[in-house]
Order: C-alpha cells, then sequence, then structure tokens
C-alpha cells in the first residue's frame, strides 16, 4: 500500500500536493473517488437544467396553439381544439390560500418557536419542539382527509358568521363551505412546522450577550425578545415565511382534496369563500386526462408557471439567508 | 443608593413594592411593562397549544377511526383483491408493499448521488462548478412535488412512450430526495473536525481513503438519520403518485410493469367512498398505517442520529 510507501518529509505539512506523489491504487482511487464525487454534483445540475428543459420543450407548443391570453385568461377547456386556456384564476386561487396561510403560521410559528426557545420550562422545551415537528411528520394525504371530513364542516359556522356579517365585503362575501379561506387554514397547519423549525434555530443563536444586556438595562422578558431576540431573528424569520411560502404554493393533495371545483364559466368573485384550483390541484384532478400532447402540454405549462412562483419565492429566501450570513460573519 | 435615583421608573408602581424593598437597586417594571409582559407569556403558552391542537385532533381521529382495522391480521397479510366497496375486510399488505418498494428503490438511486454530491461540495467542491451545484440543489429543495412528477411524466411517457409504472414515481421522489440527503450529509461531513482528516492525510493516506475510511464513518450515523428522515418524506407524498404511480387493488412486486398499488393511492381510492362504513374505516387504517410507518422511520432516524452524533 502506498501508506507506507511514502517518505517521511522533513517539510511542514500544507495542503500543497506532496512532491513525491505515491504510484498505484492511492492515485487511481483519488482519480476515482473525485471523479464520482465531481460527477455527482454533475449529475445535479443536469437534473435541474433536465426539469427545466422538458418543461419548457413541452409547454411551448401548447401555449403557441392557445387561442387566448395564457397569463390572463380564466378560461380553462383543453378538451377540444382549438385550446382556449389561461392560469389567471389558478394565479388568485393559489396565491390567496398561500397568502392566508402565511398570515396565520407566521405569527403563530414564531410565537411557538419563541415559546420553545424562552418560555416553555426546561423540561418542556425539547418535547414541545419534537411534537409541532411531528406536525410535518404527516402526511399532507392526511390533512387532505382531515381537512373534508372533519375541519370544513367544523370551519362552517365560523365562515356563514363571516359571510354574514362581513359579506357587503367583496372578499367575505359568502359562496361555498369548501373554499379557499378553509383551504388556507389547512395550508397554515401545514407550513407551521417548517416556521417553528427555522425560526426556533434563529432565536436560539441570539448571542447571550445581546440577551443579557437587555435584561442587566431592566427590560422585562418580553422587551428583552423585543429588543434583542426578534431584531437579530428577524432575517431568519423572513427566510423562513418564504420557504413555507413555497411549500404552501405546491401542496397539492391536501387542496385537491378540500378545494371545491368552479364550473367553467363562474363569474369572477374576490371572495375567499369560493371555490376554485390551484395550479397543483388542477394538474392533480386532471392527471387521469393526459391523452393528447397539447392537452398535457397545456398542464405543464400550468406547472411551469407554479415552477418558476416557487423559484422566485424560494430565491428571496436565499437571498435574505446569504445577506444574514454576510452579516453574521 | 438613594431612592430616588430609581423613583423614575418604579415609582408609579404599587404591585412590585415586595421586590423594591429587598433590594433598591434593582426596580421592578412599571405595571403597563408588566402587563405587556404577562400577556406575551400568555400568547406564547396559547400559540403552542393552538398550535399542538390539530395534531392531537388529527391523531385522535386516525387512531379512533382507523385502529379498529389495524387490529386484524387480514389487514399486514390481505390485499383489498376482490373486496367490494361495501364488504368489510380487505387489507393494506399490497399498499404496505407497494409503498416501502418505491421507497427503498428510490433511496437506492438518491443515497449515492446525493451523498457524493455532499462529499464533493464539502472535499472537493471550489469554484464556479461547486457553487452552481450549490445553487441547483437549492432549486430542487424548492421544486414542489407536482412539477418534479411532471417532469418525469414528460419524460417518461411523453417523450419515451413508456407505461406508468412503479419506478417512474421512484425517479420523480428522487428529485424530491436528493435535496434532502445532500443538505443533511453535508451538515454532517461539516460536522467531521478537520483535525482527523489531516492526521490521515499526515499519514500518507491518500485523500479518497481519507474521505472513505476516516471522515464517512465519523459522519455515518448522521448520514443515516439524512437519509431515513428524506424517506418518510418522500413516502407520504401523493402527488407524484396521482401522476405516475396508478392505484391497483392486487398485490404487484414488479417496479416495471402494471399498477402498483401505495398506501396514498389506496387512501386516494377509497375515499370516494368514504360515506360507506365498511370503505371509510379502510381510508382511515390506511390512513393511520402510513403515519405510523413514517413515525417509525422518523424515530429510527432521530435515535441512530442521536446514538452516534459526531463528538468534536
Amino acid at each position: 500500500m502506498s501508506v507506507t510507501g511514502v517518505p517521511v518529509d522533513l517539510e511542514p505539512p500544507s495542503g500543497q500536493e506532496p512532491t513525491e506523489v505515491p504510484r498505484g491504487p492511492g492515485r487511481l482511487g483519488d482519480r476515482l473517488f473525485g471523479g464520482s464525487a465531481t460527477l455527482a454534483g454533475t449529475i445535479v445540475i443536469a437534473l435541474v437544467t433536465l426539469v427545466g428543459v422538458f418543461l419548457l420543450a413541452q409547454a411551448i407548443p401548447a401555449i403557441a396553439k392557445d387561442q387566448v391570453n395564457f397569463l390572463w385568461s380564466r378560461e380553462w377547456n383543453v378538451d377540444s381544439e382549438p385550446l382556449r386556456f389561461g392560469v389567471r384564476d389558478l394565479l388568485w386561487a393559489t396565491v390567496v390560500t398561500s397568502i392566508i396561510a402565511m398570515l396565520l403560521a407566521v405569527p403563530v410559528g414564531v410565537a411557538v418557536a419563541l415559546f420553545i426557545t424562552e418560555y416553555a420550562p426546561r423540561w418542556l422545551a425539547r418535547p414541545a419542539a419534537q411534537l409541532v415537528d411531528l406536525l410535518a411528520a404527516v402526511p399532507s394525504i392526511v390533512y387532505g382527509l382531515w381537512g373534508v371530513a372533519t375541519f370544513t364542516p367544523f370551519v362552517g359556522p365560523l365562515q356563514n358568521w363571516l359571510g354574514s356579517t362581513l359579506g357587503w365585503i367583496p372578499l367575505f362575501a359568502p359562496k361555498y363551505q369548501s373554499s379557499l379561506f378553509v383551504v388556507g387554514i389547512v395550508l397554515a397547519i401545514m407550513i407551521l412546522p417548517i416556521v417553528t423549525a427555522l425560526s426556533r434555530e434563529v432565536f436560539s443563536q441570539t448571542p447571550r450577550t445581546h440577551k443579557e444586556a437587555a435584561l442587566a438595562l431592566g427590560a422585562t422578558k418580553w422587551e428583552m425578545i423585543r429588543t434583542a431576540v426578534l431584531p437579530y431573528g428577524q432575517p431568519g424569520v423572513i427566510s423562513a415565511a418564504m420557504l413555507a411560502l413555497g411549500r404552501a404554493l405546491g401542496e397539492t393533495i391536501a387542496v385537491t382534496m378540500i378545494l371545491s371545483a368552479l364550473a367553467p364559466g363562474s363569474p369572477w368573485s374576490w371572495s375567499l369563500f369560493n371555490g376554485g384550483a390551484t395550479f397543483a390541484s388542477l394538474i392533480a384532478n386532471n392527471a387521469a386526462e393526459f391523452d393528447s400532447p397539447e392537452k398535457t402540454g397545456a398542464y405543464i405549462a400550468a406547472g411551469l408557471v407554479l415552477f418558476v412562483l416557487t423559484f422566485v419565492v424560494n430565491a428571496i429566501a436565499r437571498i435574505v439567508i446569504e445577506r444574514r450570513k454576510a452579516f453574521t460573519e | 443608593m438613594s431612592h430616588t435615583a430609581t423613583a423614575t421608573t418604579a415609582a408609579n408602581d404599587p404591585d412590585s413594592s415586595g421586590a423594591r424593598h429587598r433590594d433598591p437597586l434593582f426596580t421592578t417594571a412599571s405595571g403597563g411593562r408588566k402587563t405587556k409582559d404577562l400577556i406575551a407569556k400568555v400568547v406564547m403558552w396559547a400559540a403552542f397549544l393552538l398550535a399542538l391542537s390539530p395534531l392531537v385532533w388529527i391523531l385522535w381521529q386516525v387512531i379512533s377511526f382507523g385502529g379498529q382495522n389495524l387490529m386484524q391480521s387480514e389487514w399486514w397479510t390481505h390485499s383489498m383483491r376482490g373486496i367490494t366497496t361495501r364488504r368489510e375486510g380487505g387489507g393494506a399488505y399490497h399498499a404496505i408493499m407497494g409503498t416501502l418498494l418505491q421507497g427503498l428503490v428510490t433511496g437506492l438511486i438518491s443515497v449515492p448521488i446525493g451523498v457524493f454530491t455532499a462529499i464533493y461540495l464539502v472535499e472537493y467542491g471550489r469554484g464556479r462548478l461547486a457553487r452552481a451545484v450549490s445553487f441547483m440543489v437549492d432549486i430542487l429543495t424548492g421544486v414542489p412535488s407536482i412539477v418534479a412528477a411532471l417532469f418525469i411524466y414528460a419524460l417518461w411517457v411523453t417523450t419515451f412512450g413508456w407505461n406508468r409504472v412503479g419506478v417512474a414515481v421512484s425517479l420523480s421522489l428522487v428529485l424530491l430526495m436528493i435535496p434532502t440527503i445532500v443538505r443533511s450529509t453535508e451538515e454532517m461531513l461539516k460536522l467531521v473536525p478537520n483535525e482527523l482528516r489531516e492526521a490521515s492525510l499526515a499519514l500518507g493516506v491518500p485523500k479518497w481513503k481519507t474521505i472513505a475510511s476516516v471522515v464517512l464513518p465519523t459522519a455515518f450515523s448522521g448520514i443515516v438519520t439524512g437519509v431515513l428522515l428524506g424517506l418518510a418524506r418522500v413516502m407520504g407524498e401523493t402527488a407524484p403518485l396521482l401522476i405516475l404511480g396508478p392505484y391497483t387493488k392486487n398485490i404487484n412486486f414488479d417496479l416495471f410493469s402494471g399498477n402498483m398499488a401505495t398506501l396514498p393511492t389506496m387512501i386516494n381510492d377509497e375515499r370516494q367512498y368514504l360515506a360507506l362504513p365498511a370503505a371509510h374505516d379502510r381510508v382511515w387504517a390506511a390512513a393511520l398505517t402510513l403515519i405510523l410507518l413514517i413515525l417509525l422511520l422518523n424515530l429510527a432516524g432521530r435515535l441512530i442520529g442521536r446514538a452516534g452524533a459526531v463528538k468534536a
């Protein structure tokens, strides 16, 4: 073996290649091992590129045959020529449900993270964190099942009450039970563990000195959190929210199961209590009917918009994280 | 220290008089600030309980509706072949095996790619290629499962004209699993102290052997944890199955031909008949089985991770 073959140099060890390169299996092994590591990295690059290329290649012909504006039309008719499909309704449903989810999950998630890092008694902190993590272990189809069978009827009265008292606001006009509103709440539960886990991590990294300084100046615990922990954790919370948003935008089966579909040609409504379809739920609902290339292409085009949407959201999250790294290091 | 020095903050605070007498140096907060502090505390506790409520609710429901079926041995040994929706009985054997098989194949493909990518990033990668790889892993992390499934559909079915079979599902799950493995392995490799690498290299051990026999064994349990958690994530996925893995009531172990049942598709198929008692129980039993499977993977992962954590 080369292990014994290397002469002991008097030169201090450094990162440089040794002048006498050991011959034999060591060299070859290095090339093979390093080569496969580089290959694996290249495969990852190739995969992502392929995803983009394949989706584009199949979406573009369908979009070219589209008789209406792809981004602005509300129609979705791909069963017969000529194709008429647009994503405005899908975009609305996707974004609205995700925003409802964010508005609910971010404050609660941050509060839970603060509870775990600052408020929980020592014996409770760890089990509490694990319990919240358990929420992430529940498969989305179980959330969907629970949402349909139990949660939708449960939220019904609240929704009716909102509809009857605030119904004059277009956002709360009464419509259906299985609404964007309910989907938003279920999505909030699903993304809560993401927000909590990441926020928890940044909060626990708050320098002890900052916290002690605040307390030494006479701050109450809440004031200490407000002046030391929250400002320090803010970029982390923002990126956590963005990652969670990315997850909410792409969630498929729970949305598919809960949200009631609208009849084609239904009038536009701003109501949160309306039904509809998100990008993911539309694709999933029609997964059995990908029979012609144009039709498949139309759905792939919708998938592509979703891909771009989540990509932008995730990119923002990454940029925020990178900025923070540069700031703290 | 005279009382006047602290009077500005504490004079109008009747509640805190006890503390003030004990130590005149420190004053306690005024009433308004104290109330806010208390409110914050209550809000944090309430948020925690609120976050727990859906978990308890869902678990209770799944167990109370689905627990019955799991107690019967038929559930673990039989498929749904010949069981009509109205009839009692039947089992999830076909679906459990399908989920496990597809998960296994997914793991077999993604573990080498993921681990080697992480090795590349930590041990070899410098410069532009490494940055590109890291960036692509980030993108992959954010790809929604339905988009991954559409890609495999575009490749497998539309381009090659092949059928929707088990291995196609696995391929789409690979896309979702690689980033989780890369990120967790990367974390673990970074935890391995540099002194270990240097000691090995100083003994003249080639770099690849250093990685294979010093770095990887040290990080092994952490890597296994990452793999198991990654598996737990992809085995609960439904979206790719809707597009690439049609359901069947029969047992099929062949990943390359025929429909293959999985637990999520079994739930999805039977849920159309949720109003019928027999189907209702089966749906929830399948949900409970899936949760148990994923919990087991999670638990195993965490235990292994804790048992063999890198001691730096």
